[in-house]
């Protein structure tokens, strides 16, 4: 089932659409609030993009593509980001993340079959001071070491 | 004016926020209602003190108490006990802040602090980042009265080119020959842009200052925009970084209330206006020509140069673009003169730099010393050396463009040049503190991995080279090196810096050029002995039981998957090497540390 059959999303997308058209930098701005609307932005939502804005697919999917705060397929309840910055890695961020695709069983880049938990190992979320950090949506926890990571995974289990 | 008998500041800053400051400020809320203190305690939000290592950290003025790791209990006590009874709680104070007589130490005069000059970070943790009256309280904004009204354009650019200062993004090239290049471009339309995509991993001191201190940068680029004639600037900001967004929103906003920003600014007719943009995660978008097209909303890839972005640049026109701690000196030069700035530093670095200090070290954070403050100055007296009695091995700076360098090189002077001819460079100021238990060859690859993944893939030298490069570490680390692959990496290396595109590409080897020329060792050991001497590379370790601390316990033996160890109860065992997978679970339970690998 396409996310578009949704009529009042589609309503939001071209009135997205209707607001950027002919603008400098249309394309990012409409995926950005596409990505709003929708969570992420699959390949429907790209198409109607590039026809309402007219220009072409490979564009539209070349900017999806091209940053990374793009989804293209849709995500978790909760994103988890391991932080792999040089502060975090060098204080042991690989166990922290290893222990949280066991605690999940859910690997890197993936989203848990219950649509639960998408683990990301991200880049430095600028909290080095609390090395290693993992974020949870909006919650930091930092200071950890890899046997908190299963504490922290139950509590959002029962969420 | 409202008068106060004392001031609490709490940090606002992410690093304390994300350890619960904001709990904090609201327990300080309800409780100073419930003790009728609201008329004579203010509380203050500020940016970041610098000291993450201590958060959460509360500030009570006048007696410029430093209580650090606060929780929401000890906020009851600093209410009941200082701010009632006016007692200091010294056990919730910061270590260093107790001198050995009992009195309470200056701020200034913390370890921490104390070979700090804090310029850029002036108001970082002084003011409230979201009241423009208190950075006008601290000068602020009077640096562009000043050049509105008693400078000419080009005196403007004469200061910032006699005071000496170079970017701080990492480039260092000089910032007032840049807002003289785009000076000299005609062109009816120009911009200025402000580069805040800070995505060096482990460097966070934009994101600080636009936390902490928002409207200098606002008033320093309205400053540019009036020598460089632009009316309109770009502010490009993270989007991992919320808290900075939302202050520079609230800033801009008051800015624009108060005249300072749109038509007419200080009675003249200059008119400057801003906007944010929000990088969307993409790490090559820091490269100016990148991130150019990025907020022309196309892929962030970078172009040839020149022209250069002050001949060509945003949409077309003449653009001056320069970083958040650039644009964070401005002011002050205006103010105290270029002599001023020019006075601090070395010959050809001037003023101060700030670093974010992180990984194996005592006090992680955020510092500024002028330039040329030594290595072992840095690592030693203000971040205190390695945790745990650790040996120091290496301090890594300049992110993914920069490089390791030794413990032979502590006592370098760091500036621009001394460190480019270390091997390494000063990039936009992370500095990661590695000891013993790290693994250079494996570092190595971990800023390759970083490139690789980052790489925009227009160059071939970039997106096929440091695949390459990637593919011989990862056989190293996981014990399959070959003969002959240092010297690969080399010609890589120097076939990548020679030929590709941006200075992406251009720097991305010297992680791998910087390791080789100082732990070559280490590479050697890894291919030729089949080991890791740091005891990090899974693959390289053998696990083994020391006899004489094993007590026989059979924990181990339990929670081995693979049933690797055997022994009988209250007799040391033994690891079937040929089995062990090298999970570490037996490490983890050990009770007795009677487990090892190397």
């Amino acid at each position: 089932m396409s996310v578009l059959e949704n009529k009042d999303m589609l309503n939001q997308l071209d009135q997205v659409i209707a607001k950027y058209k002919g603008q400098k930098g249309a394309v990012m701005q409409s995926l950005q609030d596409a990505q709003e609307i929708f969570g992420h932005v699959p390949k429907d939502v790209q198409i109607h993009i590039a026809e309402g804005l007219g220009v072409t697919l490979s564009e539209v999917y070349g900017v999806a593509t091209f940053y990374s705060q793009f989804a293209l397929e849709p995500r978790g309840r909760f994103i988890v980001g391991v932080c792999m910055g040089t502060a975090c890695y060098v204080r042991g961020a690989k166990n922290v993340l290893d222990k949280m695709v066991a605690a999940t069983g859910t690997p890197v880049g993936k989203t848990s079959e219950d649509g639960r938990f998408t683990i990301r190992d991200t880049r430095c979320l600028g909290a080095c001071g609390l090395a290693p950090v993992i974020m949870i949506n909006d919650d930091v926890y930092g200071r950890l070491v890899p046997d908190d990571v299963p504490g922290i995974v139950d509590k959002y289990k029962e969420l | 004016m409202e008068l106060f008998r004392s001031h609490v500041l709490i940090c606002a800053g992410t690093g304390c926020t994300s350890s619960g400051s904001a709990q904090l400020y609201d327990r300080f809320e309800e409780l100073l209602a419930q003790n009728n203190l609201e008329k004579e305690v203010k509380l203050v939000k500020t940016g970041c003190f610098g000291l993450c290592e201590a958060g959460p950290i509360v500030i009570v003025y006048p007696e410029g108490a430093f209580y650090s790791r606060i929780t929401k209990a000890d906020v009851d006590t600093i209410v009941s006990e200082h701010l009632v009874k006016g007692r200091v709680v010294a056990k919730l104070l910061h270590k260093d802040s107790i001198e050995e007589t009992g009195n309470i130490r200056a701020l200034d005069d913390i370890q921490f602090y104390k070979k700090q000059k804090r310029i850029a970070l002036r108001n970082c943790g002084v003011i409230n980042p979201e009241n423009i009256d208190e950075y006008i309280a601290f000068d602020g904004y009077k640096a562009l009265c000043k050049v509105l009204t008693e400078m000419s354009r080009e005196e403007v650019i004469d200061q910032i080119k006699k005071s000496g200062l170079r970017g701080r993004g990492g480039g260092g090239f000089s910032t007032g020959m840049k807002w003289q290049f785009t000076y000299n471009t005609p062109n009816e339309k120009k911009y200025v842009a402000c580069n805040a995509d800070e995505g060096d991993p482990g460097a966070f001191m934009d994101r600080s200052v636009l936390e902490g201190d928002p409207h200098t940068i606002i008033e320093a680029m309205a400053i540019a925009g009036y020598a460089v004639g632009a009316d309109q600037g770009y502010i490009y900001v993270r989007a991992e970084y919320p808290i900075a967004v939302k202050r520079l929103e609230i800033a801009i906003e008051q800015a624009r209330e108060y005249g300072l920003l749109g038509e007419g600014i200080f009675g003249t007719d200059f008119k400057f206006d801003l906007d944010i943009r929000l990088g969307a995660g993409a790490f090559v978008c820091g490269e100016e020509t990148a991130l150019i097209a990025s907020i022309e909303g196309e892929r962030g890839e970078p172009r040839p140069r020149p022209p250069f972005p002050a001949v060509k640049g945003l949409f077309g026109k003449p653009t001056l673009l320069n970083n958040v701690e650039t644009y964070a000196n401005v002011c002050q030069i205006i103010l105290n003169g270029a002599d001023w700035f020019a006075d601090m530093g070395t010959e050809k670095s001037k003023g101060t730099k700030v670093f974010a200090l992180g990984g194996k070290i005592n006090n992680t954070g955020l510092v500024e010393v002028p330039m040329g403050t030594s290595l072992k100055e840095i690592i030693y007296d203000i971040g205190g050396g390695c945790p745990n009695g650790k040996k120091f091995k290496a301090v890594q700076t300049g992110g993914p463009s920069g490089g390791c360098l030794p413990d032979e090189l502590i006592d370098t002077p760091v500036d621009y040049d001394n460190l480019i001819a270390a091997g390494s460079m000063m990039g936009s100021g992370g500095m990661i503190v590695m000891d013993e238990d790290n693994c250079m060859v494996d570092i190595a690859r971990f800023f390759l991995d970083f490139t690789v993944d980052e790489s925009c893939g227009k160059c071939t030298p970039c997106r096929v080279g440091t695949r390459r490069m990637l593919e011989i570490l990862d056989r190293i680390t996981e014990g399959k090196g070959k003969d002959g692959d240092i010297e690969r990496l080399e010609s890589l290396a120097y076939n990548i810096k020679n030929t590709a595109l941006c200075g992406l590409g251009q720097t991305a080897p010297n992680p791998v050029i910087s390791t080789l020329k100082y732990f070559r060792h280490e590479y050697e050991a890894h291919i030729y002995d089949q080991t890791c001497p740091a005891g990090v590379c899974t693959n390289l370790l053998q696990y083994s039981i020391i006899p004489e601390k094993c007590k026989g316990c059979t924990l181990c033996t339990r929670v081995c998957p693979v049933g690797a160890i055997s022994g009988n109860l209250k007799e040391p065992h033994v690891i079937d090497k040929s089995k062990c997978i090298k999970c570490g679970a037996c490490i983890e339970k050990c009770k007795f540390g009677a487990i090892i690998k190397k």
